[in-house]
């Protein structure tokens, strides 16, 4: 297991694996989000309290989803930083950070859109949209610090300290907001209780969750594959490949 | 052990009590911080009470992100802080010292200069234990906190705007209990419930942040 583990860690090794993986991966995520949106666009059922409107939760939970998801990737990644200082786990977390932050900014902007209809304002200070927000700044720190160190070895565990300290913080942070918001609430918002959802409508959520996080990993193995080559130009299997163009 | 801890919390009182500007600009900041409040909004009493404790309790935050920057810059330069990673005595408890002795110079002067403010501001005076207690308990944390921020960016060079940027999303659960403490003091409410939670942040500060703190001077002195 942990021969395995030692393997897919380098950086050659996971290039090659990416090379397999990713194309795959994006047709199994063509296939998912295909047949997850149609279903939830056009086959389920109108809800009949918010009307059409609701079918953007395909869309925004697979978002909210990931935005958690991909953070804790980062950290997982940030723990084999600080652990084995293993440059692979850092080139990961390197090029999710974007993503992630992509997808917690998707999930406010499709959460506003929807709460307008809904709530009939575009931004509520409800509880999940303020720790979304929250989330959202973190991401955006944990770039800054990236962009701003320019020694490799430096940023990879400087900035895996932080997304450390993040993982702590999170659970303290959403659990304050909610606190703080059941105070500030104002009585006289509508409080959807939440229906158990109906399988015709499970059913695409949870393929289009699926196919977001298949995604993600498509995005995640095609960007990882450009910044291996962009940090190990200098070895000699790039260079080899170079030569015979089959990057 | 507890010997370098007091000997370094003595040096670091002495050297910002001859440099007064670093810990009382903060202070000033402080001050006119909130003193721009009532400017902004209006005078209204009404107003101005109602918002008080979030305002100061944000004005506290600001001015104790300000004075952070400081914690471990000047020994950065001088080649000090080099010399306590050198030493044998375990880093967290000298981290812990120099957060300690920057509370004393940065966040304690905050709490007592707040009574004033809470004047400025038309806080009912019953809120004011409530204030103090919280400002003692948050400012703690909140130095605490800031002092990995702080460690992550003492090597950078534009590193007071990034160290905002790392740290103010961590502040939040504080600055939530902080000033929900003093608004629930205020409308006469128990405060047993924000002063245990503020007390539950600063014990899981004081235990794991000066660890994380040191994990990170180590990484930004070493490059």
């Amino acid at each position: 297991m942990f021969r395995w583990f030692h393997k897919l860690a380098s950086t050659r090794n996971f290039y090659r694996l990416a090379e397999i993986l990713a194309p795959w991966l994006a047709i199994l995520c063509a296939i998912l989000l295909g047949v997850g949106l149609f279903q939830g666009l056009f086959v389920a059922p109108t809800d009949y309290e918010q009307g059409e409107s609701y079918r953007i939760i395909f869309v925004h939970v697979p978002s909210a989803w990931l935005s958690l998801f991909i953070y804790m990737t980062m950290a997982f990644c940030s723990l084999l930083v600080i652990v084995w200082k293993m440059k692979l786990a850092d080139i990961v977390a390197e090029v999710s950070a974007p993503v992630g932050a992509s997808f917690t900014f998707l999930a406010l902007a499709t959460g506003s859109l929807w709460g307008k209809p809904m709530w009939g304002t575009w931004w509520e200070w409800d509880a999940r949209l303020t720790s979304e927000l929250i989330l959202l700044f973190i991401y955006i720190g944990y770039m800054a610090l990236r962009a701003s160190i320019d020694n490799p070895a430096t940023r990879a565990r400087a900035s895996a300290i932080l997304a450390l300290v993040g993982v702590v913080n999170i659970p303290i942070i959403k659990f304050s907001v909610d606190w703080w918001n059941t105070l500030h609430q104002p009585a006289s918002i509508m409080k959807f209780d939440k229906p158990s959802i109906h399988p015709t409508m499970l059913q695409p959520l949870l393929l289009c969750a699926l196919g977001f996080t298949v995604f993600y990993f498509v995005v995640m193995l095609l960007n990882t594959r450009s910044l291996i080559l962009e940090r190990e130009s200098k070895s000699s299997w790039v260079q080899e490949r170079a030569a015979e163009g089959r990057l | 052990m507890l010997d370098s801890f007091s000997t370094l919390i003595k040096r670091d009182l002495t050297l910002s009590l001859r440099r007064s500007s670093e810990w009382l600009n903060p202070l000033v900041f402080f001050v006119i911080v909130v003193t721009l409040f009532p400017l902004g909004v209006g005078p209204d009493g009404q107003l101005l009470s109602e918002i008080a404790p979030g305002v100061i309790w944000v004005a506290a935050l600001l001015a104790t992100l300000l004075a952070l920057d400081g914690l471990f810059r000047d020994d950065y330069s001088d080649g000090s802080l080099e010399q306590l990673l050198l030493s044998p005595h375990p880093l967290p408890l000298l981290v812990l010292a120099k957060t300690t002795a920057h509370w004393l110079v940065s966040g304690l002067p905050l709490v007592i200069l707040s009574p004033l403010l809470a004047l400025l501001m038309q806080l009912p005076l019953q809120a004011l234990p409530a204030l103090l207690l919280s400002l003692v308990l948050g400012t703690l944390s909140l130095s605490l906190i800031g002092s990995i921020g702080a460690a992550l960016t003492v090597g950078l060079k534009r590193g007071s705007v990034l160290l905002a940027l790392l740290v103010l999303p961590l502040f939040i659960p504080v600055l939530i209990f902080g000033s929900g403490c003093v608004a629930a003091a205020a409308s006469g409410f128990e405060t047993s419930a924000q002063l245990s939670l503020l007390a539950g942040l600063f014990f899981l500060a004081l235990a794991l942040a000066p660890w994380a703190a040191s994990a990170a001077l180590r990484i930004s002195v070493e490059a």
